[in-house]
């Protein structure tokens, strides 16, 4: 595997102002974070640890409050870049639109032509398993749906660089797992760099080639654990003896630290 | 038709009935009421002879200006606060106290300022419809989840851009709302202004019958407001639901 | 340590933030005034007055023994209505809001009732009462007491059943479970209720002053109009305005402060 880099953090802070009377809030850093391209990266950590905070920072949605944000060897300070795409841990789907006009939205926007918005559309539905559900309005959909319409919706932009928080937050475990194949199978056939983020370590553990492990808030990186799977891995190796050994080391790591972020201070075992 | 549909139809049959009898058995005197379907028949020969629909003419298109007028405004002002958060603040007193300021007695000042014409009705329509349309785009723009935004901004969208495709459809139903009441209230208002003082309209017509002891004209032009504006609002309703249903919320 | 000193820093924040607010709001007014500045300059003096005229205006009318008795018309025929409103409302309402089949029939209708220009029925209303003050407050209650019963019928039908529950488990008495339970749940929206029944009052009782009356504050605004007095005119408008939005700003205040507690 290559090791060019893709996307780079350095140093990068973010601080909350503070609002209405609330002090302001150091979400997030310092952390430094290089990510390869072609690489599938995961970030687990706590509850309220700045994973969604440092999603926005590296998609540019948010300037860092001190530090440096590099795409593609431009610098991103509170400015999208083009070639990025992001899922939000929210829902947020367009309820106004059919689950086919929600994911033609972006190409649309940017004056494709018909065919070929047919073309990536139905590719990205029967991806993400709603090729059925084309005409439906988002209402008519459960939660994990609704989230894969917004996969199919930056999935159809084709980003070089794809940013994941949560996406499978609303799925059962085996249609997680199921998404998760799938996710791979994408990852290979596009090349894409792909930054994940999720609360569940096996998760983690089976999808990703790096995953780090943050802190509580303010989060940093408290390790990077390398997987050292190969690219045609599957939720197979969910039956495998490392896979026990990864989830086992980041859950070692991340005990005290969801402790903390509950407000256990002495609960360290 | 459901059940309720059915009660609530028994509930008003049964209400015009009653008035029916007591005004037939002398309870209510006929110099205070004249019996509904009395009411009916007038109301049939004033269609007829065309007098409706003189004054329908005027009350409706001053409704229309008025109403469309205050939606569009309405709608521009509440954007454009809702975009200065210090500003709306500082607004908000006045927008929730509003509606306690008895507007009507600005009407004879305008009145007095534009002359007896239909700009003084519009004006009161208007005033008294703006600030619901108002309230209801704050409302509807405080109900976007931050995440559209951040969306918007994934695909490169600018302020302009990300109102019109993204927080304008987002908000219609609530919007829709203020639309509602926008049409209502500026019925109320038009009809209320050519009630007090004006040169024609169904307001007018209602009040210069009572001027003239011409019980049957009043009621007949009362049932008929009461219809139009029921009608009117039920179809709003109507649509409203079909468009929440679409969206399920 | 570091603690304490946040919290004060916190207060003072606090402070700040409320001076500006008020500032904010301030500016506001002030800018109301200036822009009936323009309009006046524009307009002259035989349209609108200018704020200053206007309010020696209303100072000598608040000073003159005549206007008081027109004021306190206009206040009684409010009180009566808005008692009348409370009273058929509250009572309506929660018949409404305790019987779920009554409510969904009447919810539509109350709806319907709310946005009909109810001045059509004020001849009627005329016709029953005569000229006098009764005609004023029926007029002023049929305004009123429509917001009043939605209000208080969504109340009661929200309430939560656990309490009416832990009611039955205290022993509580009928009339317990009415004063304890029953009217604190409700208290706050009854009180928004109040407000906007306070305001489409208000309008009920101004309206029909507009509209053949010989007394009150809507009467004094038609009597200038005929006189040609438009000082007069929005001075009486003036007052009305600020004594209409003293009082709702008093109800919202208490309005918010219920809300919270909630
Ligand atoms: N817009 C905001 N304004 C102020 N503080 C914020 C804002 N967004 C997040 N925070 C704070 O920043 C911290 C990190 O938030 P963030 O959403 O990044 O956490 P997270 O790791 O994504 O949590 P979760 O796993 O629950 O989604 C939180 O403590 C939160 O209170
Ligand atoms: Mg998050």
């Amino acid at each position: 595997m290559s090791h060019e880099v893709h996307a780079r953090l350095e140093g990068v802070t973010r601080v909350y102002p503070a609002v209405a009377g609330n002090p302001p809030v150091h979400a997030l850093g310092p952390i430094d974070l290089d990510l390869r391209k072609g690489e599938f990266f995961s970030i687990v950590g706590p509850s309220g640890c700045g994973k969604s905070t440092c999603m926005d920072v590296l998609a540019g949605l948010a300037a860092p409050t001190e530090g440096n944000v590099w795409f593609e060897d431009k610098r991103v300070h509170g400015n999208v870049p083009d070639g990025i795409g992001a899922v939000f841990q929210e829902d947020a789907s367009f309820p106004w639109l059919t689950v086919e006009d929600n994911a033609a939205f972006g190409l649309r926007r940017a004056g494709v032509d018909a065919a070929e918005i047919r073309r990536r559309v139905d590719y990205a539905l029967g991806f993400v398993g709603l090729k059925d559900f084309a005409k439906a309005y988002p209402a008519q959909l459960s939660g994990g749906m609704r989230q894969r319409v917004c996969i199919a919706r930056t999935l159809v932009l084709q980003p070089r660089l794809i940013l994941l928080d949560e996406p499978f937050g609303a799925l059962d475990a085996q249609t997680r797992l199921l998404m998760g194949d799938e996710l791979l199978k994408l990852w290979r056939e596009t090349g894409a760099t792909v930054l994940l983020i999720t609360h569940a370590l096996d998760e983690a553990a089976m999808l990703s080639d790096r995953i780090g492990a943050m802190s509580a808030r303010p989060g940093r990186f408290l390790e990077t654990v390398e997987t050292g799977w190969s690219r045609d891995r599957d939720s197979r190796m969910l039956e495998g003896e490392t896979f026990g050994h990864i989830t086992g080391r980041l859950w070692q790591m991340l005990r005290s630290e969801s402790q903390r972020a509950m407000g256990h201070e002495g609960g360290v075992a | 038709m459901n059940r309720l549909t059915l009660i609530r139809l028994g509930v008003i049959v049964a209400f015009f009935g009653l008035l029916e009898i007591l005004c037939r058995t002398g309870v209510i005197s006929p110099f205070t009421m004249i019996p509904p379907s009395e009411m009916a028949i007038e109301l049939w020969a004033l269609i007829v002879s065309g007098e409706v629909a003189r004054g329908m003419r005027q009350t409706l298109g001053n409704v229309a200006v008025a109403c469309i007028l205050a939606i569009t405004v309405g709608f521009a002002v509440g954007a454009g606060v809702h975009a200065l958060p210090r500003l709306r603040r500082a607004l908000d007193p006045f927008l929730t106290t509003y509606y306690a300021v008895p507007f009507f007695v600005f009407y004879p000042l305008l009145v007095f300022i534009f002359g007896m014409n239909n700009f003084p009705m519009i004006m009161i329509g208007f005033l008294f419809a703006v600030v619901a349309m108002i309230i209801n785009t704050l409302n509807g723009l405080d109900k976007i989840p931050r995440v559209y935004r951040k969306v918007a901004r994934m695909h490169h969208m600018g302020r302009a851009k990300t109102a019109l495709l993204i927080e304008l459809p987002y908000a219609i139903p609530n919007l829709f709302t203020g639309v509602k009441l926008a049409v209502a209230y500026s019925f109320i208002g038009v009809i209320a202004a050519e009630f007090i003082l004006a040169p024609g309209g169904l307001g007018y017509a209602i009040s210069f019958a009572y001027d003239n002891f011409d019980n049957e004209t009043m009621y007949a032009l009362m049932l008929f407001i009461l219809v139009l504006v029921t009608i009117i609002n039920m179809s709003l309703h109507a649509y409203e639901q079909r468009l929440l249903r679409r969206q399920g919320r | 340590m570091a603690g304490t000193q946040t919290a004060y820093s916190r207060k003072d924040h606090e402070r700040a933030e409320r001076l500006r607010y008020f500032g904010d709001v301030a500016l506001v007014i002030v800018g109301i005034v200036v822009v009936w500045q323009i309009l006046h300059m524009l307009a002259g003096d035989v349209a609108i007055s200018s704020p200053l005229a206007t309010a020696i205006r209303a100072g000598e009318l608040l000073g003159s023994a005549s206007f008081w008795p027109h004021a306190a018309e206009t206040a009684k025929a409010l009180v009566y209505a808005l008692i009348i409103a409370l009273l058929i409302g509250i009572g309506v309402g929660t018949w409404l809001g305790a019987h779920k089949l009554s409510g969904a029939v009447a919810e539509p209708i109350l709806v319907a009732l709310y946005s009909l220009p109810k001045i059509t029925l004020y001849p009627l209303i005329l016709l029953v009462f005569g000229l006098g003050i009764e005609a004023k407050i029926a007029f002023g209650a049929i305004h009123g007491v429509i917001p009043v019963t939605i209000f208080t019928m969504n109340a009661v039908k929200n309430i939560n059943r656990v309490f009416l529950r832990s009611a039955r488990v205290m022993k509580l008495t009928a009339m317990q479970t009415a004063t304890r339970i029953l009217l604190p749940a409700t208290m706050p929206e009854i009180v928004s209720g109040l407000r906007v029944g306070f305001s489409l009052t208000l309008l009920g009782v101004v309206i029909g002053e507009l509209f053949s009356s010989h007394r009150g504050m809507g009467f004094l605004v038609m009597r200038a109009i005929g006189l040609h007095d438009v000082s007069t005119m929005m001075a009486v408008t003036l007052i009305l305005a600020v004594a209409a939005v003293a009082i709702s700003s008093i109800l919202l205040y208490i309005d918010n402060r219920l809300h919270r507690r909630v």
